[in-house]
């Protein structure tokens, strides 16, 4: 059966049609989306580890599934890059079988509860909902949705785990634990593959553990999703660095028949302009590594952290709301972002920069920093701002900020969070000899496979992206899998 | 999580430990360094390995207690376990025949010094090692030091062993007699700072092992960068050793004064 008769033979059963016959398709039309329940703002911006976004009742959680027409040809699935079969989980949503809506999910996403909360859905599968493309509506909140299912799954304390296939012995190396590599996992634990993840920190989760926050994702549920995997048949190394602690030969002799390289963009970018490397000035990574991954603001970890007073967040991506909201609550009676461009060109998810301005955060747009003052200590005090205005689009479409002649501008601060980028982790491209890469430290594969021109090796997310998203590094997971499965039983 | 199989103290305050690590045992080479953390709240530390026995499977390391991390650490008993030690990291010494070599260590810097003194000892050089600490009962490995060098020079802050003065007196004794082709130097960052000088002043190429406030240890975070000849490196990652005479020593002083 093609993935499309199967969508279709899911979409005839007797249940479905009976449901879709239930109500008016103008009726579920007229129905308002629903609104996500959330902390009040002032409340939670100083609250570092209670989630903003509450989730919804069952009763809305049925009420906005009925707002879905489950279309002949779902173009929401086209949007979504682990291609979750989605009219099947939200009719299931809308009929109260929110186990069944949850056992849906995990048939292609081994992390529905991260992916709900995390994945920009107006860009992916909710921009291709029928709603907004053809009805001038708001599309079906299919992201809320899912986190639904997957929360009241959780919840229920009784987590079902997918089908496996009988186990092959087939032994396969994952490197990084983060979205590519549990993707990776989950796809190709269900086809019996017997398989290893090696990641470099003590923690399991990579960017869900010490980079995106717990007040937009919380650690404990991160955990349970990767439990799962675990209870599946998954293991997992920790401290333990392909490339250093062991080598790809290492692999390879202990019968290691293949490898998926998902190690991520790791290396922070910085400006290098003067002054970047006083006191207080430091990356996103390591100010969101210090307060997520090492609990630095409890009073009990040996980890410190600095806890500004007027903190300026250099850069406008979800990184950087991640940091601003974090220094927020870590105290900062300022908190600012300062963006080169204007907020148009932001590329944070709305939601976020939305949350953030609610929390008080003020937005610096069209400025860029050109340096930094230290007092005697060597501790940052000042930064001298350059004004911007946008000029003509650049290469990537948007317009190019340029700097107004002669308008500077001081500003006090006493910390800075600079968060302008990141770049390819470069050990595994400089331990695996022969691995074709691009001159940007990105690892070149087949699109289609994602296979390098290693045989064995295939890779996926940040490390062939670049900087780029938790569920487009899960879909290039699923991809490889597929691909490697392929390969593999020839 | 990592067995300590031995634990022998160098003196009140500075504690030898031989861990269980059969991977990094493995895999590591003279001038890397491992990161560890002791218990669920604690901190990510970086410490150099000063020895492996593949056999025994094991990684030798020596911590001064000095902050809250190195304290707890140096609390652990023969028996109980690291929660977490990851490695090998950074760049491995680059050894090769440069002909007469100082290797000038200070205080528990006398440790990882003793894996390059071994390897340069190997690779053919003449190694005169210098060893420098505040007084006689710190002064450490001296013994496993002259095995591999040709001559030991300890130095002491007060006289009380060996000749009195600081390091960069015992490497100027040297210099007054005879050519030196490299120094290495692996201490605290200002005793670093002055031997880089004074090397400088002779011509000498230099090379120093860093040792900056880290976090991942794995090139992530950039906490632990500092500038080398006016660009800004990862000590973890492009390091720890680096040009000597290239290292910005004030900024990196100032920055490890960051959370004191």
């Amino acid at each position: 059966m093609t993935e499309q008769e199967y969508i279709q033979s899911r979409r005839s059963e007797p249940w479905r049609e009976e449901l879709r016959k239930s109500l008016k398709a103008k009726e579920r039309g007229d129905r308002p989306r629903v609104h996500m329940p959330e902390l009040d703002a002032e409340y939670r911006s100083h609250s570092l580890k209670e989630e903003v976004n509450l989730g919804l009742s069952a009763e809305q959680a049925v009420f906005e599934a009925g707002r879905c027409l489950d279309c002949v040809n779902p173009t929401c699935m086209e949007g979504c890059p682990v291609g979750i079969h989605i009219p099947t989980f939200v009719k299931n949503i809308e009929r109260g079988d929110f186990s069944e809506a949850a056992k849906v999910l995990k048939e292609t996403s081994a992390l529905p509860a991260v992916c709900g909360r995390v994945c920009p859905q107006e860009k992916q599968c909710e921009a291709k909902c029928i709603y907004i493309q053809k009805m001038k509506k708001e599309p079906v909140a299919i992201g809320y949705l899912e986190r639904f299912a997957a929360d009241y799954e959780r919840e229920s304390g009784s987590v079902s785990l997918p089908e496996l296939a009988p186990a092959n012995g087939i032994k396969i190396a994952v490197v990084g634990s983060g979205p590519a590599g549990l993707s990776f996992a989950g796809d190709m634990v269900k086809r019996g593959y017997d398989i290893t993840v090696f990641e470099a920190l003590h923690e399991i989760g990579g960017v869900l553990k010490y980079g995106i926050p717990e007040f937009r994702l919380p650690n404990k549920i991160v955990d349970v999703e990767i439990n799962v995997l675990r209870k599946m048949g998954v293991k997992f190394v920790n401290n333990c660095i392909v490339g250093k602690t062991i080598s790809r030969e290492d692999l390879l002799d202990e019968g290691f028949k293949g490898i998926f390289v998902a190690s991520g963009a790791g290396l922070p970018n910085f400006m290098n302009i003067p002054g970047e490397n006083l006191i207080g000035i430091m990356s996103s990574n390591e100010f969101l590594t210090r307060v997520n991954l090492m609990d630095a603001s409890n009073p009990e970890s040996d980890t410190p952290v600095q806890m500004g007073k007027r903190v300026a967040v250099i850069g406008a991506g979800n990184t950087a709301m991640d940091s601003v909201r974090t220094a927020k609550r870590l105290g900062a009676e300022r908190a600012m972002i300062v963006y080169r461009r204007s907020e148009e060109e932001m590329p944070a998810r709305i939601e976020e920069v939305k949350h953030a301005k609610e929390e008080g955060i003020e937005f610096h747009t069209l400025h860029n920093p050109l340096c930094y003052e230290g007092d005697e200590k060597g501790h940052v005090k000042r930064m001298l701002l350059q004004k911007m205005e946008l000029g003509e689009p650049d290469a990537s479409g948007r317009r190019k900020p340029v700097p107004i002649e002669g308008a500077t501008e001081w500003f006090d601060v006493d910390e800075v969070i600079v968060s302008v980028g990141v770049s390819p982790n470069p050990l595994i491209p400089s331990t695996f000899k022969g691995l074709d890469i691009t001159k940007w430290g990105t690892i070149i594969v087949n699109q289609d496979t994602m296979q390098s021109d290693l045989p064995e090796v295939y890779a996926g997310g940040d490390i062939v992206r670049g900087g780029a998203t938790v569920i487009l590094a899960m879909g290039d997971g699923r991809k490889a899998a597929a691909a490697m499965d392929k390969a593999l039983k020839g | 999580m990592n067995k300590i199989v031995a634990k022998e103290y160098f003196s009140e305050n500075v504690v030898k430990f031989e861990v269980e690590a059969p991977l990094i045992a493995k895999s590591r080479k003279a001038g890397h360094f491992v990161i560890v953390r002791v218990g669920e709240k604690g901190e990510r530390i970086p410490l150099t390995i000063a020895a492996s026995d593949t056999e025994r499977g094991t990684i030798t390391i020596v911590i001064q207690a000095v902050g809250e991390s190195s304290r707890k650490i140096c609390a652990l008993n023969e028996g109980e376990y690291i929660t977490d030690i990851v490695g090998p990291l950074g760049q491995a010494t680059h050894i090769e025949n440069y002909g007469t070599v100082i290797c000038a260590g200070g205080g528990v810097g006398i440790a990882p010094m003793l894996p390059i003194i071994e390897a340069m000892k190997k690779a053919g050089n003449k190694v005169i090692s210098v060893l420098a600490a505040r007084t006689k009962d710190l002064v450490i490995l001296e013994e496993q030091v002259a095995e591999y060098s040709d001559e030991v020079i300890v130095m002491t802050d007060d006289g009380s062993y060996g000749h009195k003065g600081l390091i960069t007196n015992g490497i100027e004794m040297i210099l007054e007699r005879e050519k030196v082709d490299l120094c290495v130097t692996i201490g605290p960052a200002i005793m670093m700072k002055f031997v880089s000088l004074l090397t400088q002043k002779h011509n000498i190429p230099t090379m120093a092992s860093l040792n900056t406030i880290m976090v991942d240890g794995t090139g992530m975070c950039g906490a632990c960068r500092i500038t080398v000849g006016g660009k800004t490196k990862f000590v973890c990652v492009d390091g720890p050793e680096f040009n000597a005479h290239e290292v910005d020593f004030d900024e990196m002083l100032m920055r490890l004064r960051a959370y004191s």
